[in-house]
């Protein structure tokens, strides 16, 4: 991965696999605190504490024979070279919150990338569970609610080809005013 | 900044438009795979060409989906087109330009490209 963008859009389908009927994607830039925070949190299934812990070790991962998980621990590493934070908050029935803390002006830390596409991508695409995604880069803020969008549209579907669209461009335009593609 | 605000014209829109056309055929259903090893890969560009595509062409026949890992990690990113009568066919090692290159040939024209689809002899290889 060479993007944060592309982790978050790996880590995320994981609520998605985990039966979620709402996740929450927050991506949060603070030049004063030099962090770039990302929140993927969602009301799955969760995990006991036992997978926690194999999910966010990659050693543990690779000395299983069953495959688990790639896409988690390549996140955690992606943050952590960056002096940042790793952590995993999750209990069985009571959702699972991942969050990754990146060191902003760390020479390490990965571009940011095409967030427009994954937070698209994650919305037209899984359309069975709704999405609230909060950007901030220091003031600057928006916020894209899948349920706000439904209730716009009136029974016209997310992935309708103009409703889709929509989003793409209002993601992107938005990202863009915000100063997202200098992250 | 843009608001949701703009969606009642699409909605109002839309809901004359599907009072009069009854939701259309799909003939095509393409299948982009989006686990961690087809991102790593390439696979969102290919998906986001494909979608965007399909949506500026208005190729109102074609519906495109994600799904996981299939098990043929070395040829991520892959992309896989249904048709109508369940004929598969499966391009491998995908990336933006052959991706438009699918939508034009396979999807407009209905002509499958052989050179970016997976040999017998690359599963083959794959087993060995
Ligand atoms: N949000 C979540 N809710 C519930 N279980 C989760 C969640 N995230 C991860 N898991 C569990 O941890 C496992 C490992 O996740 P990880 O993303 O690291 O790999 P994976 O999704 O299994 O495979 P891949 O390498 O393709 O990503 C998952 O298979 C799942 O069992
Ligand atoms: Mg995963």
């Amino acid at each position: 991965m060479n993007e944060i963008s592309l982790n978050i859009l790996d880590v995320a389908e994981n609520s998605v696999s985990a039966g979620a009927s709402l996740c929450e994607v927050d991506v949060l830039a603070d030049t004063e605190s030099d962090t770039l925070t990302v929140v993927i949190k969602d009301d799955g299934k969760g995990m006991s504490e036992e997978v926690v812990k194999k999910v966010s070790d990659p050693f543990y991962t690779t000395r299983t024979t069953r495959k688990v998980g790639m896409g988690t621990s390549l996140f955690k590493m992606a943050a952590e070279v960056t002096g940042g934070k790793f952590e995993i908050c999750s209990a069985l029935g009571a959702g699972t919150t991942v969050t990754a803390v990146f060191g902003l002006s760390h020479i390490d830390r990965m571009p940011l990338g095409d967030i427009s596409s994954t937070i698209h991508t994650l919305m037209v695409m899984n359309t069975g569970l709704d999405w609230v995604y909060r950007f901030k880069f220091d003031e600057n803020e928006f916020t894209v609610d899948t349920r706000e969008i439904k209730e716009a549209t009136d029974g016209v579907p997310i992935d309708d080809p103009d409703v889709s669209g929509f989003i793409r461009d209002m993601l992107r335009e938005n990202h863009k005013e915000c100063g997202a593609d200098n992250l | 900044m843009k608001s949701i605000a703009e969606l009642n014209a699409i909605r109002d829109r839309k809901k004359q438009a599907i009072d009069i056309r009854e939701g259309g055929e799909k003939k095509y259903r393409v299948v982009v795979g989006m686990a961690t090893c087809g991102i790593a890969a390439g696979a969102r560009p290919v998906l986001t060409t494909i979608s965007d595509m399909v949506q500026a062409e208005k190729l109102d026949d074609v519906i495109v989906q994600q799904t996981g890992c299939i098990g043929l990690c070395q040829f991520e990113p892959i992309v896989e087109v249904f048709e109508a009568n369940d004929k598969k066919t499966t391009y491998c090692k995908v990336d933006a330009s052959k991706a438009k290159e699918i939508v034009e040939q396979h999807l407009k024209r209905g002509q499958a490209v052989t050179e970016f689809m997976l040999s017998a002899a690359d599963l083959e290889k794959a087993k060995a």
